[in-house]
């Protein structure tokens, strides 16, 4: 794997290659783990990729497993319903999962950690 | 009294219906005779795409069938054309020398496919696309070529480009203009629609003007006036229709762009009248059906002498009918300084509608995406409806019941079949009609393209008041769709549905991309209706199904393997006691279905797991057949009166795989002591003296419901007949996550009874049965001979710690 760094402002990120494209199937979660995070990352149907933790916040069900539609997310543990974009869970449900930067450079899927 | 002489030029949608209206007002009081080129009964037109898309069959579009014409006494010549008439004899003469003489004469010649006046469309390999013969020429052609060009980037051109996609062709339309469909669409529907169907695989051309068709005495391309040439075996000319008027010329009857009619469709020659697409009313040619249909009732009165509303003209609307697409377009759709709109755009659910407004009221209106709208606007602009009524009506929930109260009986609701409102009230009231259905198969209503389907509601709603909204207690599948479990079986057969995708965009869901409730259940019934052909879709399945393991609350997964009729043996736990050794398994329990669970398995491991077993997956995990548990039997128990290891182990070898609405229980017991515990089965078989009982319907689940009897047989190989053919009714008719003991309640055991003790039931049931068994592999094993599921399906990413 090649880990790049950057200097951006007085905050330290770095930018980790987690995956190609191909790698990725459509509608389906992957999981990723980078050092201590655990991470869902999700191909959508519309071509974007996305990335959240991997720990719903109502009983730490793994997300990377749930169905994907559209942008959000199904938990396979109780079926609660979370926006892969902004990790906002959706109503009646109450709650928020941390998101991470994606970028994509040349079919390479970078994850952008705070370090 | 002498019958008067009626003679019918064209055998089509719009002449035929004429003849129909005629026959309602007055049967037995004309002597009918029709003339048609085609050697077919009148047909369908507007179907003909559907036929190309391999939707429906030449058969299913016949609107009269030869029947039909000697039912009603009626002269029929087809392949034969009228060459002349003369009106001053009042007599046609035929291409093949025949006369008749007529009292009254109706011209529907219809139209002609418009050919572009450009070099090389001679040539073999170019057609139209207006007729049946037309579509099986292009049908034909795309067994022997692979590449074809349409030139028209209109409904027709559209209709016929996914056509021969369907048959598996590449397909490159040519469009003058830069946008599609632009005589109907503003810009940013043409965007949106063009980006739909790029998805689905055409190639666009837009902004070309074709100016020859190159290639020696076949097709083998196009060259545009820039110079830009691209190869084709088959050219589809659909860039537009024109009236067919060769024969009114040549009679000289007067004709302009078509054959000029006043409002009660007369030429200016005493009794010669005309309809449909050859006729010109008030400057307008029509080339849709909706008004062909309106012209003809008019028409009929006149004929039969009854005074009637004059022809004022009609609000044009269209639907394109391409599968997976919606879009719909009405009236006015050009913005001006005058108009003011009502827009709305949804990226990303891939919607957008615009409501033209003008003076306060609604002129036009286009839809994408959704148009289950469309027909309430067509009606608001028909009526020149107030905006405001418009948006008062979108607000409340009653509001397609009043709109349609508030219709003319005379108003057509279903514009492909021509169906009234007064038409299906009546058939509502007459035949005590209480569903869409039912309307659709006694009037035709919402038979062709569906868009009125929403109306038919409303006037079933506002037609039996209470009575509807009770007999129509339907569960819809999920909050995604108004439809029911029935309703979208019932549209996935008809039209022919392959993807979940598709049938949520076809059917109108709320959201474009449904949620965890409705996508398992439409890949569960769209595997069910066509077990050979769908693939099924592993994105649609919850994670268990998807990952044939037992997802844990720690992220870690079970592993069930397969013990036939919970019998077991060394070998086989040896390999699960070194399995559990060799990945650590933490806990390993004999579950309630007679057979081992290994928990505590990590994701990663479970290929490798697989491997090392080399026994096939217990789908501990599936909405399919889960064990037959069974008792010892007669083999070693004192009280046994039967085999029923043996049976059971029959049962589940003949069963396992095949997905079913919801798990599903078995058990064979030797004696009525029930060790095996037949009676809180979804199915059991209890061994009495010399035969065998079978109940269903039992759970010993959170609904704890005793099994009811459903027949008693002497052999095991009846045992297994009728236990498939239960087993298929059930996959057949249960809505998906319902399981037997509800089933059996909601059904009716006696229902259940009378289906399965027919021997032909039975049989049939069976063959559905053993087909969609015949396409099941062990699933364990197809992961591991797979590189693409194993790395798709199993492997996550890891990037070590402490990386800087």
């Amino acid at each position: 794997m090649k880990n790049e760094e950057e200097m951006t402002m007085e905050k330290t990120l770095q930018r980790i290659k987690v995956a190609t494209v191909s790698e990725l199937p459509k509608d389906l979660g992957k999981t990723v783990r980078v050092g201590s995070h655990e991470i869902a990352l999700f191909h959508l149907v519309n071509g974007k990729i996305r990335a959240i933790e991997n720990r719903c916040p109502h009983k730490g069900g793994v997300l990377a497993e749930g169905m994907v539609s559209g942008e959000h997310v199904f938990c396979p543990m109780h079926d609660w319903k979370i926006n892969v974009c902004d990790g906002e869970v959706q109503k009646p449900d109450r709650g928020c999962v941390n998101t991470f930067k994606v970028e994509i450079e040349n079919e390479d899927v970078y994850i952008v950690l705070d370090k | 009294m002498s019958k008067q002489k009626i003679v019918l030029i064209g055998n089509g949608m719009a002449g035929v219906r004429c003849i129909e209206e005629m026959l309602k007002i007055q049967p037995n009081h004309f002597e009918i005779t029709i003339f048609g080129s085609e050697p077919h009964p009148n047909y369908n037109r507007i179907l003909l795409s559907k036929v190309l898309q391999g939707d429906t069959t030449i058969d299913d579009i016949t609107l009269n069938d030869w029947n039909w014409y000697e039912e009603n006494g009626i002269q029929l010549y087809t392949g034969e054309t009228v060459t002349h008439i003369d009106t001053a004899k009042q007599v046609v003469y035929s291409d093949k020398d025949r006369e008749v003489r007529y009292d009254q004469l109706i011209l529907a010649t219809g139209s002609l496919p418009f050919i572009l006046p450009i070099p090389g469309v001679d040539k073999e390999g170019v057609t139209g696309f207006r007729d049946i013969q037309d579509c099986e020429k292009m049908m034909e052609y795309s067994n022997k070529y692979k590449k074809a060009a349409v030139i028209g980037g209109g409904l027709l051109g559209l209709e016929a480009a996914r056509g021969l996609l369907d048959l598996g062709m590449e397909v490159d339309v040519i469009h003058l203009s830069d946008y599609l469909m632009d005589r109907q669409l503003d810009s940013a529907a043409s965007k949106l629609l063009q980006k739909e169907l790029e998805g689905q695989g055409m190639n666009f051309l837009l902004g070309k003007n074709t100016q020859e068709v190159i290639g020696n005495t076949h097709v083998e391309g196009l060259r545009f006036s820039d110079g830009e040439e691209i190869k084709a075996d088959l050219v589809v000319m659909a860039v537009g229709i024109k009236p067919h008027i060769q024969l009114a010329i040549d009679s000289e009857i007067p004709v302009n762009r078509g054959i000029i009619v006043n409002d009660y469709m007369e030429t200016n020659i005493p009794n010669v009248y005309a309809v449909g697409e050859c006729a010109e009313h008030r400057g307008v040619v029509y080339g849709l059906v909706a008004p062909l249909y309106e012209q003809g009732k008019v028409l009929a009165k006149r004929i039969c002498g009854i005074e009637g509303d004059p022809y004022e003209g009609t609000v044009l609307s269209t639907q394109l009918k391409v599968s997976g697409v919606d879009v719909f377009s009405a009236g006015e759709i050009f913005e001006s300084e005058q108009t003011k709109t009502i827009k709305s755009f949804n990226d990303w659910e891939g919607t957008y509608k615009n409501i033209l407004i003008q003076d306060g009221k609604i002129i036009g209106a286009v839809l994408f995406g959704d148009t289950k709208e469309g027909n309430k606007l067509l009606s608001f602009i028909n009526k020149r409806a107030d905006v405001t009524e418009y948006l008062e009506a979108e607000k409340g929930e009653e509001a397609g019941a009043s709109l349609v109260a508030t219709m003319p009986n005379e108003e057509i609701i279903c514009g492909c079949n021509g169906v009234t409102k007064g038409d299906i009230v009546q058939a509502i009231e007459s035949q005590g009609l209480t569903s869409v259905e039912e309307v659709k198969g006694c009037t035709s209503a919402s038979r062709s393209c569906g868009g009125c389907k929403s109306l038919v509601a409303d006037l079933l709603e506002c037609t039996l008041g209470d009575a509807f909204s009770k007999s129509n207690q339907k569960e819809p599948i999920c909050s995604c769709t108004t439809l029911s479990r029935d309703d979208v079986i019932a549209e996935i057969r008809e039209k022919n549905l392959t993807h979940t995708r598709e049938v949520m965009s076809v059917l109108g869901w709320t959201t474009s991309e449904g949620c965890s409730k409705c996508r398992p259940a439409l890949n569960y019934y769209l595997g069910m209706v066509n077990p050979l052909e769908y693939k099924d879709e592993r994105e649609s399945r919850y994670v268990n199904e998807r990952l044939h393991a037992n997802i844990q609350k720690d992220g870690t997964f079970s592993v069930v393997p397969r013990m036939y009729g919970g019998v077991t043996n060394p070998d086989q736990l040896r390999k699960i006691a070194d399995v559990a050794d060799k990945y650590n398994v933490p806990l390993l329990k004999v579950t309630g279905g007679q057979r081992i669970d290994m928990f505590g398995v990590k994701k990663e491991d479970l290929p490798k797991v697989w491997a090392d077993l080399d026994m096939p997956s217990g789908y501990a995990y599936g909405k399919t057949l889960r064990t037959v548990k069974t008792c010892v039997g007669e083999s070693f128990c004192r009280f046994g009166t039967q085999d029923s290891m043996s049976l059971g182990i029959a049962l589940e070898k003949k069963l396992e795989r095949v997905g079913t609405p919801h798990k599903f229980k078995m058990a064979v017991s030797a004696c009525p002591r029930n060790c095996a515990e037949s009676g809180i089965k979804d199915l059991g078989v209890v061994g009495v003296d010399g035969a065998w009982e079978i109940y269903v319907g039992g759970n010993g689940g959170t609904h704890l419901r005793a099994a009811d009897l459903l027949c008693k047989v002497k052999t095991s190989d009846e045992v297994i007949e009728i236990t498939g053919a239960y087993f298929q009714y059930y996959r057949e008719t249960a809505v998906y996550l319902e399981r037997t003991s509800v089933w059996v309640e909601r059904m009716g055991l006696d229902s259940i009874r009378a289906v399965i003790e027919d021997k032909q039931n039975r049989i049939e049931l069976n063959q559905r049965l053993d087909e969609a068994l015949s396409v099941l592999q062990d699933p364990w094993k197809e992961a591991l001979n797979s590189d693409r599921i194993l790395k798709d399906l199993y492997q996550s990413v890891k990037v070590p710690a402490g990386v800087k």
